[in-house]
């Protein structure tokens, strides 16, 4: 993609700032009427999968005890996995995005939760809700886009590095936790001299202290525990954590990734209105089709364009809003990204190929040259016009 | 929230171990996530019951028999509990005066409830709520108790659900309590609650009972006291009921030489009410607008915000918070307290209400 505000034609060029602020009101209209009927069946559900992942986590580790049984290994990690990515996907991002504040249970909240994950809620919630959230595909502000080790826009300058970006990627999938911990450490920033040093420091003592307890659990203790099953128990933990974090590194490529979805300047979000900021969620993100329970195991975010919308709008809602969403981007002649699975993830691996080389190979001999498609005089607003 | 977590210093050795081994295998979340699965009256470190019964005893009012989980700590005759309920999927806490003998060999504990007009968890407990339901509580507070020595005569004034702490009280020392005057209120006899068993003990000679229906007989009046308890001067008197009633009951007391008057309030006389503002809150940066009426509090908990609370009334200080800046009114006495920036002047959300733009640490 190209910054929507410098393409040639841009898909957003037929609405009238009115058409905008209408198209807002319309996804406002929306919210709040499924915000007003939150109630008991929704607190049930979220309770109902804190359950049930708990329960199978439980049974998975009891099970592991054994895991020198090649079925009890394979039954066991199976179960560790799909419970590791419940936990992660639909219960705690969509806990620390406070949808089931309006619970007040000390125990559901936004406030109050620890995933099992490298990265402390605590900077998540700030790289995650604040920025990415805030600025979602905001080239040069949101730091998704790519996570700073990737190019996923031809707005993006070209570097040799981005040669590599097929295997970055690669090693960040395996990785993911790690990956999501030192990118809400805000390394890059920290490098450059733009965060507070003893800020970082403190950080990261945070960050070793989780990841420390983390390990000790899959690596260690639960190993110790399986006796003659150790080294099978710790090799299943090890397999569980792969399997997750491949897992929700293919769902997040999917969500912002994918061909057609859009990205913004940083100039086009000065002064942004609330159906500006609307239209930017609703190009910028993309959804994956499937089961049920596809929806379940990608927390949901199957839904990224309604959650975009809607970040705390809680998960089990999500499916009853997409078509009312869906409308509104017909009606306003707007194009709803969605696809399977592996199209989705096959579209967002094309470009991260692609783009490991310069929009224009005759850069890679010269290699110096910004990679910008266009002058920077057509960095207009054209949302705003 | 209460804790009731044991100090690690008294527990077994090895049960500590293994306690700090199931920590190790449960981080991030802690061992009693995974045992509330199985039994949540077992938490060491929240406190839950579990409702057994429900007796009704007039037609708005109903006995809750509630087995509590472990912790529990017995209470003092004439204190409450609170107790949170999820209605629609909400959290709601509530206070509510024990009406259960200390010494009931089943060990489980009543409170009494009277469903008000529109009242969201007095109407869900007499009418939605069934056995079986877990709730959560917290440990018995307050002090509209007796003292250790009883005085030699005894007046309780009650009116409606205002019995409810004085037949705590009763029911667990009507033996040692020699002379005994209960002037109750109430606007029909079968609005009464508790009526056949305080005529039980008036027959027995346990208590002078005087019941006053004030629907035909009007509400009492100060004036009319020392009619209805001739020797009032003698008694040291305990009062529970409706604001107006302890008003007018306070009032009296204040020019007249009488014996001490303990009161016990359900709601806050509230007097003052301003302009609003915008609410900030510092956990989940969130501002939300408040008009001058509705208590922080409620404005918190409406916002999503996990606010502490506890007698929802201005007595216990369970809900102070920090004002990080801008002014709050209390809503008593319209009093007007403002904190700039660093201050982190303590509030009671309950009843205290915004007064321009504030930001509370919550
Ligand atoms: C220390 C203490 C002990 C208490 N003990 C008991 C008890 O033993 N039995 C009992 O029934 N209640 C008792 N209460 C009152 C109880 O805590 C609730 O306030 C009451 O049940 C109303 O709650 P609600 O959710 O039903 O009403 P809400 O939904 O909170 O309020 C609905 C409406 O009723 C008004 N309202 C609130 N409280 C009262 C009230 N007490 N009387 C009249 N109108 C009111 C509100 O202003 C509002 O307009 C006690 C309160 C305190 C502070
Ligand atoms: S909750 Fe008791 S004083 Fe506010």
């Amino acid at each position: 993609m190209t910054a929507i505000q410098r393409k040639a034609v841009d898909p957003t060029a037929h609405l009238s700032a009115e058409d905008i602020e209408a198209l807002g009101r319309e996804l406002d209209e929306i919210r709040e009427s499924v915000m007003a009927t939150r109630g008991e069946a929704d607190a049930a559900y979220i309770r109902k999968v804190i359950d049930t992942q708990r329960k199978l986590e439980l049974a998975s580790r009891a099970v592991l005890l054994f895991s020198l049984f090649p079925p009890a290994w394979f039954v066991g990690t199976a179960g560790l996995s799909i419970s590791k990515i419940l936990e992660n996907m639909e219960i705690g991002h969509n806990v620390m995005h406070g949808q089931w504040d309006w619970m007040r249970d000390p125990k559901i909240h936004s406030t109050t939760w620890e995933w099992d994950n490298a990265s402390p809620s605590e900077m998540w919630k700030h790289s995650h809700n604040q920025v990415h959230h805030a600025y979602t595909n905001v080239l040069g502000k949101d730091n998704d886009l790519g996570y700073g080790i990737m190019r996923v826009d031809e707005d993006q300058k070209w570097s040799k590095f981005y040669l590599g970006q097929p295997l970055w990627n690669f090693i960040n999938a395996c990785l993911f936790e790690y990956g999501i911990a030192a990118y809400d450490l805000e390394i890059g920033k920290y490098l450059k001299g733009r965060k507070d040093k003893a800020v970082f420091q403190a950080e990261v003592k945070r960050v070793l202290a989780k990841i420390k307890k983390q390990a000790m659990r899959d690596y260690l203790v639960h190993p110790l525990l399986s006796g003659p099953s150790a080294l099978s128990t710790l090799g299943a933990n090890a397999t569980a954590n792969l399997v997750r974090n491949w897992w929700t590194h293919s769902v997040i490529m999917c969500g912002h990734f994918p061909s057609n979805i859009e990205t913004f300047t940083r100039a086009s979000t000065v002064g942004e209105t609330r159906g500006q900021w609307y239209l930017r969620q609703m190009l910028g993100a993309g959804n994956i089709s499937g089961s049920k329970f596809l929806h379940l195991m990608t927390g949901n975010l199957s839904f990224q364009i309604e959650h975009h919308l809607y970040p705390d709008l809680p998960s089990n809602r999500y499916a009853e809003v997409a078509p009312k969403v869906r409308e509104v981007f017909e009606k306003y002649g707007l194009n709803y990204v969605t696809g399977s699975l592996p199209r989705q993830l096959g579209s967002a691996w094309k470009k991260v190929f692609r783009l490991a080389l310069p929009n224009d190979l005759k850069d890679l001999a010269t290699r110096s040259k910004p990679a910008r498609t266009r002058p920077v005089a057509t960095d207009r607003v054209r949302v705003a016009a | 929230m209460s804790v009731i977590e044991q100090p690690a210093a008294t527990r077994h050795p090895l049960k500590a171990r293994l306690g700090r081994l199931a920590e190790l295998v449960a981080t991030p979340l802690v061992p009693s996530d995974f045992s509330d699965l199985i039994d949540p009256l077992r938490s060491s470190t929240d406190l839950r019951g579990r409702i057994v019964e429900i007796r009704s005893e007039t037609a708005d009012a109903a006995t809750i028999v509630i087995k509590p989980g472990r912790g529990w700590r017995a209470h003092t005759p004439g204190q409450y509990l609170r107790i949170g309920v999820d209605i629609d999927g909400v959290r709601r806490w509530r206070a509510y005066s024990l009406t259960s003998p200390l010494d009931r060999a089943d060990g489980l504990i009543t409170i009494t409830v009277k469903a008000i007009p529109d009242g969201l968890v007095s109407n869900f407990l007499v009418r939605r709520a069934r056995p079986g339901l877990v709730v959560q509580l917290d440990q018995p507070t307050g002090d509209f108790t007796l003292p250790a020595t009883a005085p030699a005569k005894v007046l309780f004034i009650t009116g409606g659900s205002g019995i409810t702490p004085v037949m705590g009280m009763l029911r667990n020392a009507i033996d040692s309590l020699d002379d005994v005057v209960l002037l109750h209120s109430a606007p029909t006899p079968d609005d009464v609650i508790f009526d056949a068993e305080l005529r039980e003990l008036a027959a027995t000679g346990a208590l002078t009972l005087i019941v006053r229906h004030t629907d035909t007989e009007g509400m009492l009046e100060a004036a009319d006291l020392e009619a209805i308890v001739p020797d009032l001067a003698e008694r040291e008197t305990w009062a529970c009921g409706p604001v107006g009633m302890l008003d007018l009951l306070e009032q009296h007391w204040a020019i007249t030489e009488l014996k001490p008057l303990h009161t016990e309030r359900f709601r806050p006389a509230l007097a003052a009410i301003g302009e609003g503002g915008t609410v900030t809150f510092g956990t989940t940066d969130l501002t939300v607008d408040a008009d001058g009426a509705t208590p922080l509090l409620d404005v918190g908990e409406d916002a999503g915000v996990l606010m502490p609370s506890g007698c929802r009334m201005g007595i216990c200080f369970g809900c102070v918070t920090p004002l990080v800046e801008g002014s709050v009114r209390d809503l008593r006495t319209g009093e007007i307290t403002s904190a700039a920036e660093g201050d982190g002047v303590l509030v009671q959300t309950c009843i205290s209400a915004a007064a321009g733009a504030c930001t509370l640490a919550r």
